[in-house]
Protein backbone atom coordinates (compact mmCIF):
# COMPACT_ATOMS: atom_id res chain seq x y z
CA UNK A 1 0.00 0.00 0.00
CA UNK A 2 1.49 3.36 -0.92
CA UNK A 3 1.83 6.07 1.75
CA UNK A 4 -0.70 8.40 0.11
CA UNK A 5 -3.42 5.78 0.27
CA UNK A 6 -2.49 5.00 3.87
CA UNK A 7 -2.66 8.66 4.89
CA UNK A 8 -6.01 9.06 3.15
CA UNK A 9 -7.32 5.98 4.97
CA UNK A 10 -6.16 7.38 8.29
CA UNK A 11 -7.83 10.70 7.52
CA UNK A 12 -11.07 8.93 6.59
CA UNK A 13 -10.79 6.73 9.66
CA UNK A 14 -10.45 9.75 11.91
CA UNK A 15 -13.48 11.40 10.31
CA UNK A 16 -15.58 8.24 10.70
CA UNK A 17 -14.22 7.70 14.23
CA UNK A 18 -16.83 10.19 15.42
CA UNK A 19 -19.49 7.65 14.41
CA UNK A 20 -17.73 5.05 16.54
CA UNK A 21 -17.58 7.53 19.43
CA UNK A 22 -21.30 8.25 19.07
CA UNK A 23 -22.08 4.55 19.07
CA UNK A 24 -19.82 4.08 22.08
CA UNK A 25 -22.15 6.43 23.94
CA UNK A 26 -25.42 4.91 22.74
CA UNK A 27 -24.49 1.24 22.37
CA UNK A 28 -21.85 0.65 25.02
CA UNK A 29 -22.74 3.22 27.66
CA UNK A 30 -26.51 3.49 27.39
CA UNK A 31 -26.89 -0.08 26.10
CA UNK A 32 -29.27 1.01 23.33
CA UNK A 33 -28.87 -0.09 19.71
CA UNK A 34 -29.63 3.32 18.24
CA UNK A 35 -30.61 3.01 14.58
CA UNK A 36 -31.06 6.77 14.31
CA UNK A 37 -27.34 6.77 13.49
CA UNK A 38 -27.83 6.08 9.76
CA UNK A 39 -30.19 9.01 9.49
CA UNK A 40 -28.33 11.43 11.73
CA UNK A 41 -25.06 10.84 9.88
CA UNK A 42 -26.71 11.81 6.61
CA UNK A 43 -28.57 14.65 8.33
CA UNK A 44 -25.27 16.16 9.48
CA UNK A 45 -23.83 15.59 6.04
CA UNK A 46 -26.59 17.31 4.08
CA UNK A 47 -27.05 20.11 6.61
CA UNK A 48 -23.38 20.96 6.42
CA UNK A 49 -23.44 20.63 2.62
CA UNK A 50 -26.31 23.08 2.38
CA UNK A 51 -24.63 25.60 4.69
CA UNK A 52 -21.26 25.23 2.95
CA UNK A 53 -22.81 25.67 -0.47
CA UNK A 54 -24.41 28.86 0.85
CA UNK A 55 -20.96 30.08 1.92
CA UNK A 56 -21.04 29.24 5.63
CA UNK A 57 -18.71 26.26 6.06
CA UNK A 58 -18.09 26.76 9.79
CA UNK A 59 -21.68 27.51 10.68
CA UNK A 60 -22.37 24.25 8.83
CA UNK A 61 -20.65 22.28 11.60
CA UNK A 62 -22.66 23.98 14.29
CA UNK A 63 -25.86 23.39 12.35
CA UNK A 64 -24.95 19.73 11.86
CA UNK A 65 -24.31 19.28 15.59
CA UNK A 66 -27.64 20.88 16.48
CA UNK A 67 -29.52 18.89 13.84
CA UNK A 68 -27.95 15.63 15.03
CA UNK A 69 -28.81 16.40 18.64
CA UNK A 70 -32.41 17.14 17.61
CA UNK A 71 -32.66 13.82 15.76
CA UNK A 72 -31.33 12.01 18.85
CA UNK A 73 -33.75 13.96 21.00
CA UNK A 74 -36.72 12.85 18.90
CA UNK A 75 -35.69 9.20 19.19
CA UNK A 76 -35.24 9.69 22.93
CA UNK A 77 -38.65 11.27 23.39
CA UNK A 78 -40.25 8.43 21.42
CA UNK A 79 -38.70 5.79 23.65
CA UNK A 80 -38.64 7.46 27.07
CA UNK A 81 -41.86 9.48 27.07
CA UNK A 82 -44.09 7.80 24.49
CA UNK A 83 -43.30 4.15 25.18
CA UNK A 84 -42.00 3.19 21.73
CA UNK A 85 -39.49 0.31 21.84
CA UNK A 86 -35.90 1.62 21.59
CA UNK A 87 -35.11 -0.15 18.29
CA UNK A 88 -38.37 0.95 16.69
CA UNK A 89 -37.91 4.53 17.91
CA UNK A 90 -34.59 4.66 16.05
CA UNK A 91 -36.09 3.18 12.90
CA UNK A 92 -38.95 5.69 12.94
CA UNK A 93 -36.60 8.66 13.22
CA UNK A 94 -34.24 7.23 10.62
CA UNK A 95 -37.08 6.70 8.15
CA UNK A 96 -38.41 10.20 8.69
CA UNK A 97 -34.92 11.60 8.19
CA UNK A 98 -34.70 10.11 4.67
CA UNK A 99 -37.35 12.62 3.56
CA UNK A 100 -35.96 15.41 5.72
CA UNK A 101 -32.50 14.95 4.25
CA UNK A 102 -33.82 15.21 0.70
CA UNK A 103 -35.73 18.33 1.73
CA UNK A 104 -32.57 19.95 3.08
CA UNK A 105 -30.79 19.41 -0.23
CA UNK A 106 -33.75 21.04 -1.97
CA UNK A 107 -35.28 17.84 -3.24
CA UNK A 108 -32.09 16.62 -4.87
CA UNK A 109 -30.17 13.58 -3.73
CA UNK A 110 -26.74 15.19 -4.09
CA UNK A 111 -25.02 18.53 -4.16
CA UNK A 112 -21.46 19.36 -5.22
CA UNK A 113 -19.21 21.65 -3.21
CA UNK A 114 -16.66 22.19 -5.97
CA UNK A 115 -14.73 25.43 -5.70
CA UNK A 116 -16.44 26.23 -2.42
CA UNK A 117 -14.49 27.19 0.66
CA UNK A 118 -14.40 24.42 3.30
CA UNK A 119 -12.37 23.80 6.42
CA UNK A 120 -10.31 21.36 4.36
CA UNK A 121 -9.41 23.86 1.63
CA UNK A 122 -8.44 26.35 4.37
CA UNK A 123 -6.33 23.76 6.16
CA UNK A 124 -4.52 22.85 2.96
CA UNK A 125 -3.60 26.50 2.49
CA UNK A 126 -1.99 26.45 5.95
CA UNK A 127 -0.62 22.91 6.34
CA UNK A 128 -0.16 21.90 2.73
CA UNK A 129 -1.27 18.52 1.47
CA UNK A 130 -1.60 17.10 5.01
CA UNK A 131 -4.15 19.73 5.98
CA UNK A 132 -7.03 17.26 5.83
CA UNK A 133 -5.28 14.90 8.20
CA UNK A 134 -4.63 17.74 10.65
CA UNK A 135 -8.31 18.74 10.61
CA UNK A 136 -9.54 15.17 11.07
CA UNK A 137 -7.04 14.41 13.85
CA UNK A 138 -7.84 17.65 15.68
CA UNK A 139 -11.59 17.06 15.59
CA UNK A 140 -11.19 13.41 16.67
CA UNK A 141 -8.92 14.49 19.52
CA UNK A 142 -11.30 17.22 20.69
CA UNK A 143 -14.33 14.90 20.54
CA UNK A 144 -12.52 11.99 22.19
CA UNK A 145 -11.03 14.18 24.91
CA UNK A 146 -14.32 15.94 25.44
CA UNK A 147 -16.10 12.62 25.81
CA UNK A 148 -13.60 11.34 28.39
CA UNK A 149 -14.01 14.57 30.35
CA UNK A 150 -17.79 14.47 30.11
CA UNK A 151 -18.10 10.86 31.24
CA UNK A 152 -16.34 11.77 34.49
CA UNK A 153 -18.67 14.62 35.36
CA UNK A 154 -21.74 14.18 37.47
CA UNK A 155 -23.99 14.01 34.41
CA UNK A 156 -21.60 11.64 32.63
CA UNK A 157 -21.50 9.30 35.61
CA UNK A 158 -25.31 9.37 35.75
CA UNK A 159 -25.41 8.43 32.08
CA UNK A 160 -23.11 5.48 32.62
CA UNK A 161 -25.10 4.29 35.61
CA UNK A 162 -28.29 4.46 33.50
CA UNK A 163 -26.87 1.95 31.04
CA UNK A 164 -25.22 -0.15 33.72
CA UNK A 165 -27.93 -0.63 36.33
CA UNK A 166 -31.30 0.91 35.63
CA UNK A 167 -32.74 -0.32 38.94
CA UNK A 168 -30.16 1.66 40.84
CA UNK A 169 -30.66 4.81 38.87
CA UNK A 170 -34.01 6.11 40.08
CA UNK A 171 -33.08 5.17 43.64
CA UNK A 172 -30.11 7.54 43.34
CA UNK A 173 -32.09 10.60 42.25
CA UNK A 174 -31.37 10.22 38.54
CA UNK A 175 -34.22 10.51 36.08
CA UNK A 176 -33.40 7.76 33.55
CA UNK A 177 -35.58 9.42 30.90
CA UNK A 178 -33.45 12.54 31.16
CA UNK A 179 -30.07 10.80 31.07
CA UNK A 180 -31.16 8.64 28.11
CA UNK A 181 -32.22 11.78 26.26
CA UNK A 182 -28.94 13.55 26.98
CA UNK A 183 -27.00 10.47 25.87
CA UNK A 184 -28.86 10.05 22.59
CA UNK A 185 -28.55 13.77 21.81
CA UNK A 186 -24.79 13.69 22.36
CA UNK A 187 -24.35 10.45 20.42
CA UNK A 188 -26.26 11.67 17.38
CA UNK A 189 -24.68 15.14 17.48
CA UNK A 190 -21.24 13.54 17.26
CA UNK A 191 -22.41 11.20 14.48
CA UNK A 192 -23.82 14.18 12.56
CA UNK A 193 -20.51 16.02 12.95
CA UNK A 194 -18.83 13.05 11.32
CA UNK A 195 -21.17 13.38 8.34
CA UNK A 196 -20.52 17.12 8.19
CA UNK A 197 -16.76 16.60 8.07
CA UNK A 198 -17.13 13.95 5.38
CA UNK A 199 -19.20 16.28 3.19
CA UNK A 200 -16.54 18.98 3.30
CA UNK A 201 -13.69 16.53 2.86
CA UNK A 202 -15.21 14.85 -0.18
CA UNK A 203 -16.54 18.07 -1.59
CA UNK A 204 -20.05 16.83 -2.12
CA UNK A 205 -23.12 15.81 -0.20
CA UNK A 206 -25.12 12.71 -1.05
CA UNK A 207 -28.17 11.42 0.77
CA UNK A 208 -27.16 7.78 0.40
CA UNK A 209 -23.80 8.06 2.18
CA UNK A 210 -25.21 7.14 5.59
CA UNK A 211 -26.57 3.73 4.61
CA UNK A 212 -25.25 1.01 6.89
CA UNK A 213 -23.47 3.51 9.13
CA UNK A 214 -24.65 1.77 12.35
CA UNK A 215 -23.00 -1.47 11.33
CA UNK A 216 -19.82 0.25 10.14
CA UNK A 217 -19.61 2.17 13.41
CA UNK A 218 -20.19 -0.96 15.47
CA UNK A 219 -17.61 -2.86 13.43
CA UNK A 220 -15.09 -0.09 14.16
CA UNK A 221 -15.97 -0.15 17.84
CA UNK A 222 -15.58 -3.92 18.04
CA UNK A 223 -12.31 -3.97 16.06
CA UNK A 224 -10.90 -1.36 18.43
CA UNK A 225 -11.97 -3.36 21.47
CA UNK A 226 -10.40 -6.52 20.13
CA UNK A 227 -7.13 -4.76 19.28
CA UNK A 228 -6.81 -3.02 22.66
CA UNK A 229 -8.26 -5.94 24.63
CA UNK A 230 -10.63 -3.60 26.48
CA UNK A 231 -7.81 -2.25 28.58
CA UNK A 232 -7.25 1.23 29.97
CA UNK A 233 -10.71 1.98 31.35
CA UNK A 234 -12.62 4.81 29.76
CA UNK A 235 -9.69 6.54 28.08
CA UNK A 236 -8.79 3.16 26.62
CA UNK A 237 -12.32 2.59 25.37
CA UNK A 238 -12.52 5.98 23.66
CA UNK A 239 -9.07 5.55 22.11
CA UNK A 240 -10.10 2.05 20.98
CA UNK A 241 -13.13 3.45 19.16
CA UNK A 242 -10.94 5.90 17.21
CA UNK A 243 -8.26 3.30 16.54
CA UNK A 244 -10.85 0.74 15.42
CA UNK A 245 -12.29 3.20 12.95
CA UNK A 246 -8.87 3.93 11.45
CA UNK A 247 -8.13 0.20 11.16
CA UNK A 248 -11.52 -0.34 9.50
CA UNK A 249 -10.69 2.28 6.87
CA UNK A 250 -7.29 0.72 6.22
CA UNK A 251 -8.98 -2.64 5.72
CA UNK A 252 -11.40 -0.89 3.39
CA UNK A 253 -8.54 0.56 1.36
CA UNK A 254 -7.03 -2.91 1.04
CA UNK A 255 -10.36 -4.31 -0.06
CA UNK A 256 -10.68 -1.63 -2.71
CA UNK A 257 -7.31 -2.53 -4.22
CA UNK A 258 -7.68 -6.30 -3.89
CA UNK A 259 -10.07 -8.84 -5.33
CA UNK A 260 -12.55 -8.40 -2.50
CA UNK A 261 -14.14 -5.45 -4.22
CA UNK A 262 -15.71 -2.38 -2.69
CA UNK A 263 -19.25 -3.63 -3.23
CA UNK A 264 -18.69 -6.48 -0.77
CA UNK A 265 -17.53 -4.24 2.05
CA UNK A 266 -20.87 -3.91 3.76
CA UNK A 267 -21.20 -7.69 3.80
CA UNK A 268 -17.77 -7.97 5.43
CA UNK A 269 -18.72 -5.31 8.00
CA UNK A 270 -21.94 -7.11 8.83
CA UNK A 271 -20.09 -10.40 9.31
CA UNK A 272 -17.48 -8.73 11.55
CA UNK A 273 -20.20 -7.24 13.78
CA UNK A 274 -22.24 -10.45 13.91
CA UNK A 275 -19.21 -12.54 14.86
CA UNK A 276 -17.85 -10.04 17.38
CA UNK A 277 -21.14 -9.58 19.20
CA UNK A 278 -22.10 -13.26 19.23
CA UNK A 279 -18.57 -14.30 20.22
CA UNK A 280 -19.09 -14.52 24.02
CA UNK A 281 -22.28 -16.59 23.65
CA UNK A 282 -20.69 -18.97 21.15
CA UNK A 283 -17.66 -19.46 23.41
CA UNK A 284 -19.90 -20.24 26.39
CA UNK A 285 -21.83 -22.80 24.34
CA UNK A 286 -18.66 -24.47 23.07
CA UNK A 287 -17.29 -24.67 26.61
CA UNK A 288 -20.54 -26.20 27.81
CA UNK A 289 -20.38 -28.82 25.05
CA UNK A 290 -16.80 -29.66 25.98
CA UNK A 291 -17.78 -29.97 29.62
CA UNK A 292 -20.67 -32.28 28.73
CA UNK A 293 -18.42 -34.45 26.59
CA UNK A 294 -15.75 -34.60 29.29
CA UNK A 295 -18.42 -35.55 31.78
CA UNK A 296 -19.81 -38.44 29.73
CA UNK A 297 -16.31 -39.91 29.30
CA UNK A 298 -15.80 -40.32 33.04
CA UNK B 1 -39.57 14.42 60.47
CA UNK B 2 -41.61 11.92 58.50
CA UNK B 3 -45.37 11.90 58.79
CA UNK B 4 -47.68 9.52 56.97
CA UNK B 5 -51.38 10.25 57.32
CA UNK B 6 -54.10 7.75 56.39
CA UNK B 7 -52.23 6.14 53.52
CA UNK B 8 -54.42 3.85 51.39
CA UNK B 9 -53.16 1.68 48.57
CA UNK B 10 -55.01 -1.05 46.72
CA UNK B 11 -53.22 -3.00 44.01
CA UNK B 12 -55.21 -4.35 41.01
CA UNK B 13 -58.49 -2.73 42.13
CA UNK B 14 -61.64 -4.30 40.73
CA UNK B 15 -59.98 -7.59 39.75
CA UNK B 16 -59.83 -10.96 41.45
CA UNK B 17 -56.28 -10.12 42.47
CA UNK B 18 -57.37 -7.03 44.35
CA UNK B 19 -55.03 -6.51 47.27
CA UNK B 20 -55.42 -3.87 49.92
CA UNK B 21 -51.75 -3.35 50.70
CA UNK B 22 -51.97 -0.25 52.87
CA UNK B 23 -55.11 0.25 54.90
CA UNK B 24 -55.35 3.74 56.37
CA UNK B 25 -51.82 3.65 57.69
CA UNK B 26 -50.53 6.53 59.79
CA UNK B 27 -47.04 6.83 61.22
CA UNK B 28 -44.95 9.64 62.63
CA UNK B 29 -41.18 9.63 63.02
CA UNK B 30 -39.18 12.15 65.02
CA UNK B 31 -35.76 13.33 63.89
CA UNK B 32 -33.24 10.60 64.72
CA UNK B 33 -35.82 7.84 65.17
CA UNK B 34 -34.61 4.40 64.08
CA UNK B 35 -37.71 2.30 63.53
CA UNK B 36 -37.66 -1.46 62.94
CA UNK B 37 -40.67 -2.77 61.06
CA UNK B 38 -41.72 -6.39 61.43
CA UNK B 39 -44.69 -8.35 60.21
CA UNK B 40 -45.53 -11.49 58.28
CA UNK B 41 -45.27 -11.75 54.52
CA UNK B 42 -47.81 -9.55 52.81
CA UNK B 43 -48.27 -7.32 55.84
CA UNK B 44 -47.35 -4.27 53.77
CA UNK B 45 -43.84 -3.59 55.10
CA UNK B 46 -42.15 -3.17 51.74
CA UNK B 47 -45.23 -1.44 50.36
CA UNK B 48 -44.88 1.12 53.13
CA UNK B 49 -41.26 1.76 52.18
CA UNK B 50 -42.18 1.94 48.50
CA UNK B 51 -44.85 4.51 49.29
CA UNK B 52 -42.32 6.65 51.15
CA UNK B 53 -39.71 6.36 48.39
CA UNK B 54 -42.28 7.15 45.70
CA UNK B 55 -42.26 3.88 43.78
CA UNK B 56 -46.03 4.38 43.43
CA UNK B 57 -48.50 7.06 44.43
CA UNK B 58 -50.93 6.22 47.25
CA UNK B 59 -54.66 6.13 46.46
CA UNK B 60 -55.25 8.58 49.28
CA UNK B 61 -53.42 10.04 52.25
CA UNK B 62 -50.52 12.38 52.71
CA UNK B 63 -46.76 11.95 53.10
CA UNK B 64 -44.66 14.72 54.61
CA UNK B 65 -40.89 14.77 54.97
CA UNK B 66 -39.27 17.53 57.03
CA UNK B 67 -42.32 19.71 56.69
CA UNK B 68 -42.58 19.30 52.91
CA UNK B 69 -45.51 17.54 51.28
CA UNK B 70 -43.89 14.87 49.08
CA UNK B 71 -47.05 12.85 48.30
CA UNK B 72 -46.85 13.53 44.55
CA UNK B 73 -43.11 14.03 44.14
CA UNK B 74 -41.61 11.53 41.65
CA UNK B 75 -39.24 8.92 43.09
CA UNK B 76 -36.01 10.26 41.60
CA UNK B 77 -36.68 13.68 43.13
CA UNK B 78 -37.34 12.19 46.55
CA UNK B 79 -34.11 10.23 46.25
CA UNK B 80 -32.19 13.48 46.80
CA UNK B 81 -33.35 13.39 50.42
CA UNK B 82 -34.01 9.69 50.93
CA UNK B 83 -31.33 7.02 50.88
CA UNK B 84 -32.42 3.48 50.15
CA UNK B 85 -31.08 -0.07 50.37
CA UNK B 86 -32.75 -3.16 48.95
CA UNK B 87 -32.54 -6.82 49.79
CA UNK B 88 -30.75 -7.53 46.50
CA UNK B 89 -27.14 -6.31 46.81
CA UNK B 90 -26.98 -6.00 43.00
CA UNK B 91 -29.62 -3.29 42.93
CA UNK B 92 -27.72 -0.48 44.58
CA UNK B 93 -24.51 -0.21 42.56
CA UNK B 94 -23.38 -0.04 38.93
CA UNK B 95 -21.25 -3.16 38.34
CA UNK B 96 -19.11 -1.90 35.46
CA UNK B 97 -18.21 1.35 37.16
CA UNK B 98 -15.39 1.51 39.71
CA UNK B 99 -15.91 1.88 43.45
CA UNK B 100 -14.72 5.46 43.20
CA UNK B 101 -17.09 6.25 40.32
CA UNK B 102 -20.04 4.76 42.18
CA UNK B 103 -19.24 6.84 45.24
CA UNK B 104 -18.65 9.95 43.11
CA UNK B 105 -22.04 9.53 41.53
CA UNK B 106 -23.77 9.22 44.89
CA UNK B 107 -21.78 12.10 46.32
CA UNK B 108 -22.25 14.49 43.41
CA UNK B 109 -25.96 13.75 43.11
CA UNK B 110 -26.74 14.09 46.77
CA UNK B 111 -24.63 17.15 47.53
CA UNK B 112 -27.20 19.05 45.48
CA UNK B 113 -26.91 22.49 43.90
CA UNK B 114 -23.68 21.50 42.13
CA UNK B 115 -23.39 21.88 38.35
CA UNK B 116 -24.05 18.76 36.23
CA UNK B 117 -20.48 19.10 34.93
CA UNK B 118 -18.76 18.95 38.29
CA UNK B 119 -15.85 16.58 38.66
CA UNK B 120 -14.44 14.74 41.64
CA UNK B 121 -11.34 16.35 43.07
CA UNK B 122 -8.52 15.35 45.41
CA UNK B 123 -10.42 16.43 48.49
CA UNK B 124 -13.42 14.22 47.67
CA UNK B 125 -11.20 11.30 46.79
CA UNK B 126 -9.54 11.58 50.21
CA UNK B 127 -12.97 11.68 51.83
CA UNK B 128 -14.03 8.50 49.97
CA UNK B 129 -10.84 6.77 51.03
CA UNK B 130 -11.36 7.67 54.63
CA UNK B 131 -15.02 6.60 54.57
CA UNK B 132 -14.21 3.32 52.82
CA UNK B 133 -11.48 2.59 55.38
CA UNK B 134 -14.08 2.86 58.12
CA UNK B 135 -16.00 -0.06 56.59
CA UNK B 136 -12.96 -2.19 57.46
CA UNK B 137 -13.33 -4.27 54.31
CA UNK B 138 -10.13 -3.15 52.61
CA UNK B 139 -12.12 -1.40 49.88
CA UNK B 140 -10.05 1.79 50.23
CA UNK B 141 -7.23 0.07 48.34
CA UNK B 142 -9.51 -1.14 45.55
CA UNK B 143 -11.08 2.16 44.54
CA UNK B 144 -10.30 1.78 40.84
CA UNK B 145 -11.75 -1.74 40.59
CA UNK B 146 -15.19 -2.32 39.10
CA UNK B 147 -17.88 -2.93 41.71
CA UNK B 148 -18.89 -6.13 39.89
CA UNK B 149 -15.86 -7.83 41.43
CA UNK B 150 -17.09 -7.31 44.99
CA UNK B 151 -19.01 -9.87 47.05
CA UNK B 152 -22.65 -9.32 47.98
CA UNK B 153 -21.75 -8.16 51.48
CA UNK B 154 -19.11 -5.76 50.20
CA UNK B 155 -21.51 -4.38 47.63
CA UNK B 156 -24.19 -3.88 50.29
CA UNK B 157 -21.71 -2.11 52.56
CA UNK B 158 -20.72 0.11 49.64
CA UNK B 159 -24.38 0.83 48.85
CA UNK B 160 -24.86 1.82 52.49
CA UNK B 161 -21.92 4.18 52.23
CA UNK B 162 -23.28 5.60 48.95
CA UNK B 163 -26.65 6.23 50.59
CA UNK B 164 -25.07 8.04 53.53
CA UNK B 165 -21.93 9.69 52.10
CA UNK B 166 -24.02 12.83 52.08
CA UNK B 167 -26.28 12.50 55.13
CA UNK B 168 -29.85 11.84 53.90
CA UNK B 169 -32.93 13.14 55.71
CA UNK B 170 -34.28 9.62 55.77
CA UNK B 171 -32.80 6.17 55.25
CA UNK B 172 -34.97 3.25 54.09
CA UNK B 173 -33.62 -0.26 54.61
CA UNK B 174 -35.67 -3.03 53.03
CA UNK B 175 -34.32 -6.26 54.53
CA UNK B 176 -30.90 -5.14 53.40
CA UNK B 177 -29.11 -7.98 55.21
CA UNK B 178 -31.51 -10.80 54.26
CA UNK B 179 -29.54 -11.98 51.20
CA UNK B 180 -26.22 -12.12 53.04
CA UNK B 181 -24.65 -14.98 55.00
CA UNK B 182 -25.17 -14.68 58.80
CA UNK B 183 -21.67 -13.38 59.62
CA UNK B 184 -21.73 -10.77 56.85
CA UNK B 185 -25.30 -9.82 57.72
CA UNK B 186 -24.23 -9.13 61.28
CA UNK B 187 -21.32 -7.02 60.10
CA UNK B 188 -23.46 -4.97 57.71
CA UNK B 189 -26.08 -4.47 60.42
CA UNK B 190 -23.46 -3.30 62.91
CA UNK B 191 -22.13 -0.95 60.26
CA UNK B 192 -25.64 0.35 59.63
CA UNK B 193 -26.16 1.05 63.32
CA UNK B 194 -22.86 2.86 63.59
CA UNK B 195 -23.40 5.08 60.57
CA UNK B 196 -27.02 5.86 61.47
CA UNK B 197 -26.03 6.75 65.01
CA UNK B 198 -23.02 8.84 64.09
CA UNK B 199 -24.92 10.98 61.60
CA UNK B 200 -28.17 10.89 63.60
CA UNK B 201 -30.13 9.71 60.55
CA UNK B 202 -33.86 9.07 60.74
CA UNK B 203 -34.29 5.49 59.59
CA UNK B 204 -36.96 2.92 58.69
CA UNK B 205 -35.74 -0.67 58.59
CA UNK B 206 -37.76 -3.70 57.54
CA UNK B 207 -36.49 -6.92 59.06
CA UNK B 208 -37.58 -10.50 59.52
CA UNK B 209 -35.30 -10.93 62.47
CA UNK B 210 -37.41 -10.41 65.62
CA UNK B 211 -34.34 -10.37 67.82
CA UNK B 212 -32.72 -7.45 66.00
CA UNK B 213 -36.10 -5.77 65.64
CA UNK B 214 -36.09 -5.36 69.41
CA UNK B 215 -32.43 -4.52 69.88
CA UNK B 216 -31.64 -2.33 66.87
CA UNK B 217 -32.86 1.26 66.86
CA UNK B 218 -35.25 2.88 69.31
CA UNK B 219 -38.70 1.81 68.05
CA UNK B 220 -40.34 -1.40 66.90
CA UNK B 221 -43.40 -1.29 64.69
CA UNK B 222 -45.42 -4.39 63.94
CA UNK B 223 -47.57 -4.44 60.81
CA UNK B 224 -50.42 -6.63 59.64
CA UNK B 225 -52.94 -6.29 56.84
CA UNK B 226 -51.57 -2.92 55.77
CA UNK B 227 -51.92 -1.36 59.18
CA UNK B 228 -49.77 -0.75 62.20
CA UNK B 229 -50.63 -3.24 64.89
CA UNK B 230 -48.14 -2.30 67.51
CA UNK B 231 -45.74 0.60 68.05
CA UNK B 232 -43.25 -0.05 70.83
CA UNK B 233 -40.73 2.38 72.26
CA UNK B 234 -39.03 3.36 75.47
CA UNK B 235 -39.55 1.23 78.54
CA UNK B 236 -42.20 -0.97 77.02
CA UNK B 237 -39.84 -1.92 74.22
CA UNK B 238 -36.90 -2.49 76.54
CA UNK B 239 -38.89 -5.05 78.48
CA UNK B 240 -40.33 -6.81 75.43
CA UNK B 241 -39.12 -10.28 74.46
CA UNK B 242 -39.52 -12.16 71.18
CA UNK B 243 -42.09 -14.45 72.86
CA UNK B 244 -43.94 -11.43 74.18
CA UNK B 245 -43.98 -9.93 70.70
CA UNK B 246 -45.50 -13.09 69.24
CA UNK B 247 -48.05 -13.15 72.03
CA UNK B 248 -48.99 -9.54 71.27
CA UNK B 249 -49.34 -10.39 67.60
CA UNK B 250 -51.75 -13.27 68.31
CA UNK B 251 -53.73 -11.10 70.66
CA UNK B 252 -54.06 -8.20 68.23
CA UNK B 253 -54.53 -9.98 64.92
CA UNK B 254 -56.26 -13.08 66.14
CA UNK B 255 -54.03 -15.22 63.95
CA UNK B 256 -51.65 -17.89 65.07
CA UNK B 257 -48.34 -17.33 63.36
CA UNK B 258 -46.32 -20.29 64.54
CA UNK B 259 -45.89 -21.41 60.94
CA UNK B 260 -44.86 -18.04 59.65
CA UNK B 261 -41.46 -17.06 58.43
CA UNK B 262 -41.31 -14.59 61.31
CA UNK B 263 -40.47 -17.47 63.58
CA UNK B 264 -37.59 -18.63 61.48
CA UNK B 265 -35.34 -15.92 62.82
Amino acid sequence: MNPTVLLTSIEQGLIYSLVALGLYVSFRILDIADLTTDGSFTLGLVTCTAFTAAGHPYLGFVAALVAGALAGGITAILQTRLGVQPILAGIITMTALISVNLMILGGKSNLSLLRTETIFTKAEEVFGSNGGLVVAATVALICGGGLVWFLRTQLGLSLRATGDNRAMVSASSINPAFTTTVGLCIANAVVALSGALLAQQQGYGDTTLGTGMVVIGLASLVIGEVVTGRRGGMVGAVAAAVLGSVIYRIITAFALTSNLGASNLKLVSAVIVAIAISYPTVITKIKLQQQKRGHSKC
Amino acid sequence: MLTLTNIEKTFFPGTVNEKRALNGLSLHLEQGDFVCIIGSNGAGKSTLLNAVSGEFLPDSGKIELAGQDITFLPDYKRAKKIGRLFQDPMRGTAPHMTIEENLSLAYLRASGKSSPFRLIGKKERALFREQLARLELGLEDRMTQPVGLLSGGQRQALTLLMATVVTPQLLLLDEHTAALDPATAEKVLALTQRIVQESNITCLMVTHNMESALTVGNRTVMMDGGRILLDLQGKERAQMTVEGLLEKFREKSGVCITNDRMLLS
